[in-house]
């Protein structure tokens, strides 16, 4: 009881520790493009200190240990002891991301290999150091010598290198440490000099050493007694500062070298300063299947709201004149909070960007390649599903641009651009959708290699002349990939085309616009919600299916002279010279007493990203409805070219057509709509 | 926090007793042992977090003990303390070479065992 509590609490402390990353890299990416105000480095310092506080509390010491540098970084700039220059700033953002790389260790319980966060640490406290050379320390150093005598404190520099056999003997230098630590104040500096490789290291030995400035009124007997049980497998030096060099001395631990590492040691009354800055809690954290059991009570209250309205429509209007009334309040309410449920599940898509800026970062610096990463919209909300399933495809469209968008600097100087590329990430509403872009102004496709090697696969006739737009869409094809070398950035095997049916698992589309030399674009659009659809009620026989409004381009009815068979191919119709394949719905669901002759029923023409335009044979349209989507793969089984299920006003259950899934089922047309124009003309 | 466990192992009932109840007035769990023999049955079933033995005892001495922990990797990082005299430098070092993480000089006082106990337990 008491450990499911503490895992509850734990889980609770990550899940925090994942939105305080994100304040603090979005507070980061403020500072680094210069848009900072004043509490900007108050809020970064808030959320590493929130994220030591909580890791301490469970004992994630090494974590802790590193928020700890960090922080003090941070307070620094804080108090304006030093200036976020460029430098700093980057050092901080890699700092960050080593901190997220810590946490996430924790989590997930694995072991971050020993030293990973030695260079950092190293660095960040050069940094400090740095700083607090540059600006002089608030109390001046004559007052050192102004303290009563007798508790006079003295410098001491000590110099504790340990063999390798240290550890033998279940010796720990870091108690030692934490002992000296205890009785003054320490500055202490690890030596990092003798440290091997990796794959030379030996696991049980001793290679760090530390450089000690010890600051204390205790005897040197004391510091002695502290290091006696380790004094003969180290070597070992215990040195008096006099006063008069005592800035010196200071000199001596600010490191020369860059494998020293200096960590300024708070006292432990150190407690930062709560009460300035500090906001309020004002969110409720909800676990998500409650608000999932929510969203479906309301859908499944929208459904009986349906069947009533039906039921009193076929009464006489004088039979009770209140209901009708009534009955559209509820409809109003009804939908009001459909939209307030809707909205809890909805997130700004930021804390999906906010894993960006570190993606492209690890990667131009693995790449060579300087770029520039514009997030805008990151306030745009959508469903949290949505979101969640956004971060592969994303991160993979950001590795392409990185790795094939963009050209190296030369290169780009070459062509007369700036040296730095530059990716856009950005999000806004559009129509009841979310319209994300990731575009980059790199050389953009290669229309000429694409086509080549979609007839080197067979992809494409060798006979074909596709568009442009057609070529560029040829990416996004099964089995095309244009790097002949698979390269660890981009090139694992995952193609485009696994880009495009992840989008399209979450009822989204994407294309893509490039222009030779200038860059590429690729648009993704995707619903607001998974839950809700608006579709088009369509009967065909006795039954009645929906087709998503997303996908559908026009309805006609159309004369029977502009359809024509085609062999291998079924019928095609004919519309404004284009031609485009049928898909009799009644054949396809093998539904009895339906109209087959297309120009006595109806034909709604609909678009795919797979499937390009199709026209669906049906009966009747009946009309437009936002239905409430049921998963038919969670409650029976994945049906091709079935997205889903949804009860119906009347109480029937109609099935949600998957337009991109109807064509699988479907004898494939060879070829493009295009290509089937030729050979009909 | 848990509290820290130690397991004295001593052949002098005095000792036993002292270290005991410093330790154990100092917050700590202790469990004793007479010899180090007897030291090992135990240990295999209660594990400490730090081991104080006296050098000189029948049966299995302080160092015999010492270097039969250390061979087994469950013992290999745990601290153990060994309680000498001032006049047995010969055994102390002879001590160290078999893995002890310190020592303790007899007669100590309350306070100074606390004090080594922290130190290398952390």
């Amino acid at each position: 009881m008491a450990t499911g509590h503490f895992d509850h609490l734990k889980s609770t402390y990550f899940q925090e520790c994942g939105e305080l990353l994100d304040s603090a890299y979005a507070s980061l990416t403020l500072l680094s493009e210069g848009r900072q105000d004043d509490d900007t480095v108050h809020a970064i310092f808030r959320a590493i200190h929130s994220i030591k506080g909580g890791g301490g509390a469970f004992g994630f010491d090494r974590m802790v240990a590193f928020a700890h540098v960090l922080e003090t970084l941070l307070d620094l700039l804080r108090d304006g002891r030093m200036q976020s220059t460029g430098a700093v700033v980057g050092l901080l953002l890699r700092a960050t991301d080593a901190l997220s790389d810590l946490v996430a260790a924790e989590r997930t319980a694995t072991l971050v290999a020993q030293g990973f966060e030695d260079a950092l640490l190293a660095e960040l406290g050069a940094c400090a150091l740095q700083g607090l050379g540059v600006v002089p320390p608030p109390v001046p150093r004559v007052a050192a010598s102004s303290s009563p005598p007798g508790a006079q404190a003295v410098l001491y520099t000590i110099r504790f290198m340990p063999h390798p056999g240290l550890y033998r003997n279940a010796n720990e230098p870091l108690l030692l440490l934490r002992e000296l630590k205890r009785i003054g104040d320490t500055t202490i500096r690890a030596e990092l000099a003798r440290l091997p490789s990796l794959e030379r290291m030996e696991p049980e030995d001793a290679y760090i050493g530390w450089t000690i400035a010890l600051r204390t009124t205790a005897d040197l007997s004391r510091i002695e007694e502290i290091l006696d049980f380790v004094s003969d497998d180290c070597d070992l030096s215990i040195e008096r500062v006099p006063d008069t060099v005592e800035i010196a001395a200071d000199d001596a631990a600010s490191p020369a070298a860059p494998d020293t590492l200096s960590i300024p040691v708070a006292k432990a009354d150190q407690e930062p300063r709560r009460g300035e800055g500090y906001v309020a809690p004002t969110s409720v954290r909800v676990d998500v299947q409650k608000v999932d059991r929510l969203v479906n009570l309301v859908g499944e209250l929208v459904i009986n709201q349906a069947m009533l309205v039906q039921f009193g429509a076929l009464l006489p209007p004088d039979v009770c004149p209140g209901l009708v009334g009534g009955l559209a309040t509820l409809s109003q309410h009804l939908r009001e909070l459909q939209e307030g449920v809707m909205a809890i599940r909805t997130q700004p898509v930021g804390s999906v960007f906010s894993r960006m800026p570190r993606l492209v970062r690890e990667l131009s610096t693995q790449l060579g390649k300087d770029v520039h990463l514009v997030i805008t919209g990151e306030g745009t909300e959508l469903d949290k599903t949505v979101i969640e399933q956004l971060a592969d495809p994303l991160t993979h469209l950001l590795r392409n641009a990185l790795d094939h968008g963009l050209e190296a600097p030369d290169q780009r100087i070459a062509a007369g651009k700036p040296a730095q590329g530059t990716i856009r990430l950005a999000a806004e509403h559009g129509s009841g959708r979310i319209v994300i872009e990731v575009s980059d102004d790199g050389r953009g496709i290669d229309r000429d290699r694409v086509l080549a090697k979609a007839r080197q696969r067979g992809l494409i006739d060798d006979a074909s002349t596709p568009s442009e737009e057609e070529i560029d869409n040829l990416i996004f094809l099964p089995g095309f990939s244009t790097v002949d070398v698979v390269s660890d950035i981009s090139g694992r095997g995952v193609g485009m085309d696994v880009v495009r049916s992840n989008i399209q698992a979450l009822g989204g589309r994407i294309t893509v616009h490039s222009r030779q030399g200038a860059g590429s674009r690729f648009v993704l659009s995707l619903p607001l919600t998974l839950a809700i659809l608006d579709g088009m009620i369509v009967a065909v026989g006795r039954e009645c299916y929906i087709v998503p409004l997303t996908n559908i381009i026009e309805s006609l009815r159309p004369q029977s002279r502009d359809i024509h068979p085609v062999a291998g191919c079924g019928d095609v119709v004919a519309i404004r010279g284009d031609y485009i394949p049928l898909i009799h719905l009644s054949h396809h669901f093998d539904v009895p007493g339906a109209v087959s002759d297309p120009a006595r029923g109806m034909v709604v023409v609909v678009e795919s990203e797979t499937a390009g335009q199709v026209g669906l044979v049906v009966d009747e349209l009946i009309g437009q409805q936002q239905v409430v989507v049921k998963s038919l793969e969670e409650n029976y089984g994945a049906v091709d070219g079935i997205g889903g299920a949804t009860i119906l006003g009347n109480g029937r259950v109609a099935l949600i057509l998957d337009v991109a899934g109807l064509r699988v089922t479907h004898p494939p047309r060879p070829q493009s709509t295009h290509l089937v124009q030729e050979r009909w003309r | 926090m848990m509290a820290k466990r130690v397991m004295t192992v001593d052949d002098s009932k005095t000792m036993r007793d002292m270290v005991g109840f410093t330790l154990r007035s100092a917050g700590f769990t202790v469990i004793a042992a007479e010899d180090g023999k007897q030291a090992l049955g135990l240990l295999a079933s209660n594990p400490v977090d730090v081991i104080i033995t006296d050098l000189n005892m029948p049966v299995m001495d302080g160092v015999a003990l010492i270097r039969a922990l250390r061979a087994d990797p469950k013992w290999r990082s745990v601290p153990i303390l060994m309680l000498t005299t001032e006049s047995d430098a010969g055994k102390k070092s002879e001590g160290r070479s078999a893995g002890a993480t310190g020592w303790i000089v007899k007669p100590f006082s309350p306070d100074k065992l606390i004090d080594v106990v922290n130190r290398v337990c952390g």
